[in-house]
């Protein structure tokens, strides 16, 4: 026994050392995932037994008006997300000054992205309440009257992404801080001396010496958009009508709440597969830069 | 530096700068001084539909200690703890683990493990609810705090084994040949070279996960419905449906939830923004 494990100690403790985590990651999260797929072919309440439902699950989806009003919730906030780069951006650029002050004022302007997004939720539940909140003291201002954001069908989903926009334009702004501070300051200067400037400058000078931080900032971005869950229960539990529901809340509510587990695996199952092309872009590039900067 | 400095001989202008910026920042945390201001009115100006004059008195002291003893935000908090205290040490612990081999030795495979540690890391969390539910059904830890724990730790580990695999990586490598060359296991070559060098990578690492962990909503309301093991997220989403007319709780409780990541966040900014800009920017 002794021999043995002295002659193949050099390959197993690395065994030993990545078994934890590893059986810890696929037991959990890729067991899981896997599951879910293949429940998506079952009816199943949670508590009986399951039974084989082909793919009426996925037929069902699409003769539900909701699941249209889902995705094309999901496809708004894809698209008005893809405004917190620009503004990270923006603002790193404000910000990055070397002044007396300027650190404390830049670590304020993170504050949205370290608190919960529950909590963010509640401040602009609070923001755009239309008797008391601060956008109806606003518009009262200007003589007008507030609109009720959150209970109005064709605004609410609006709403909701420009208060999740409040984190995500932080964290892309701390990204591109980060470029900012990483640039070739010979290049700078070269170009500084051949007269470049302005818009100029920021196209053809900085911007492609922030390819990286623009990759991960608009894959964080994606991600983000299409993960949202939080705000939209905080916020507006999906209403009304299911007006601001997306398929990430849509399937929590039918299977939690309606016990439709099959359906609501399959409605996860949909958001998986549209995740999936956005992961595997993201691995493909990420491995490829990875072997070329080997 | 880009943009162009403003030069050190112009202060005038340097704090006329400094003065428009922190206009836009006051713009930016509106909703929040909001919320704070709100946290510190007296219930009688709620009471009286008076959200935004001057306060008729400052009720910080009362407000927050309501916050205590009117509401379980107590006992939230303290599960709050109870939750992402140990998922952090577990994450930090499998991650280590997981780096260092994935950094540190060829094997077929290694590409494939480490990618799926971080595709993983991005599903959506819809996709593993419900199995991740019924095993903790099956396990009898459903509504416990050994659920999330687990289900923490394991999701965590993804994220966090991308970050010390990098952070190893980078590692100069004479210092693991020197090791194997004195004959050093490589259980030795963890204790001694791997632990010690990783110390910066572990701070800012168990910052991040700590706020992550903190800060989840979704897991908080799949697996932990009673109030004995709810955490703080899923807390402040109920008060917000009960104390309707209190906003002046509510405001307070926001602030309270938010208080131990934005301290973490201050006290050690310098590792959370090295965490989070990771893969970004070299060094």
């Amino acid at each position: 026994m002794k021999t043995l494990w002295r002659r193949h100690r050099c390959w197993l403790w690395p065994v030993i050392f990545l078994a934890p985590g590893v059986i810890l990651f696929w037991g959990v999260i890729v067991a899981s995932s896997a599951q879910s797929l293949a429940i998506s072919f079952f009816r199943w309440d949670g508590f009986g037994p399951m039974t084989w439902a082909g793919l009426s699950n996925y037929v069902e989806l699409l003769h539900d008006p909701q699941f249209y009003t889902s995705l094309k919730n999901n496809i708004i906030w894809l698209v008005m997300f893809m405004a917190a780069p620009p503004l990270g951006l923006a603002i790193a650029l404000l910000v990055n000054q070397q002044i007396r002050g300027m650190r404390l004022v830049k670590s304020l302007f993170f504050m949205p992205l370290v608190m919960s997004q529950v909590a963010v939720g509640v401040v602009f539940a609070w923001f755009y309440d239309p008797t008391n909140g601060l956008l109806a003291l606003i518009f009262k201002a200007i003589g007008a009257t507030a609109p009720a954001l959150l209970s109005n069908p064709e605004w609410v989903t609006v709403a909701v992404v420009i208060a999740a926009l409040w984190p995500q334009v932080s964290f892309c702004m701390i990204l591109f801080m980060a470029g900012l501070n990483n640039l070739d300051e010979s290049q700078i200067a070269a170009a500084r001396v051949d007269g470049a400037k302005g818009w100029h400058m920021l196209r053809h000078v900085v911007l492609p010496q922030l390819r990286q931080v623009n990759f991960i900032a608009i894959a964080v971005t994606v991600i983000g958009a299409l993960r949202s869950f939080d705000m939209i229960s905080v916020m507006t539990s999906g209403g009304p009508f299911g007006s601001s529901n997306v398929l990430a809340y849509q399937m929590y509510e039918q299977s939690i709440e309606a016990y439709r587990f099959g359906y609501g695996a399959a409605i996860a199952a949909v958001l998986f597969v549209v995740m999936a092309v956005f992961i595997a872009w993201y691995l493909h590039r990420m491995l490829r830069m990875e072997r070329e900067g080997a | 530096m880009y943009p162009r400095q403003i030069k050190a001989g112009e202060p005038a202008r340097k704090s006329l700068y400094l003065g428009s910026v922190t206009l836009v920042l006051f713009l930016w945390l509106l909703p929040l001084l909001a919320i704070i201001l709100t946290s510190i009115r007296p219930a009688a100006d709620i009471a009286a539909g008076d959200y935004w004059g001057w306060p008729s008195g400052f009720d910080l002291i009362a407000n927050y200690t309501g916050v205590f003893t009117q509401t379980p935000m107590g006992r939230y908090f303290l599960n709050s703890l109870i939750i992402t205290i140990p998922s952090v040490i577990g994450v930090l612990c499998l991650s280590t683990l997981t780096g260092f081999v994935l950094s540190r030795y060829r094997f077929r495979g290694n590409t494939l493990l480490f990618a799926i540690f971080i595709g993983g890391n991005f599903l959506p969390f819809q996709i593993m609810m419900i199995p991740v539910r019924n095993l903790t059904l099956d396990l009898g830890i459903y509504n416990t705090y050994l659920a999330l724990i687990i289900f923490h730790t394991a999701f965590q580990t993804g994220f966090a084994t991308l970050f010390m695999r990098n952070f190893i990586a980078a590692l100069p490598g004479e210092l693991f040949e020197a090791a194997r060359a004195e004959g050093a296991s490589p259980l030795q070559t963890l204790i001694h070279v791997v632990v010690p060098l990783v110390r910066p990578a572990l701070a800012a690492l168990s910052i991040l996960a700590f706020t992550f962990i903190w800060n989840d909503y979704f897991w908080a309301v799949v697996l932990s419905p009673s109030d004995a093991v709810k955490p703080v997220t899923a807390g402040l989403a109920n008060l917000k449906g009960q104390y309707v007319a209190n906003w002046n709780l509510i405001s307070a409780a926001t602030i309270v939830i938010a208080i131990p990541p934005v301290m973490l966040f201050f006290f050690m900014q310098r590792h959370f923004v090295r965490g989070l800009t990771m893969g970004a920017v070299k060094g």
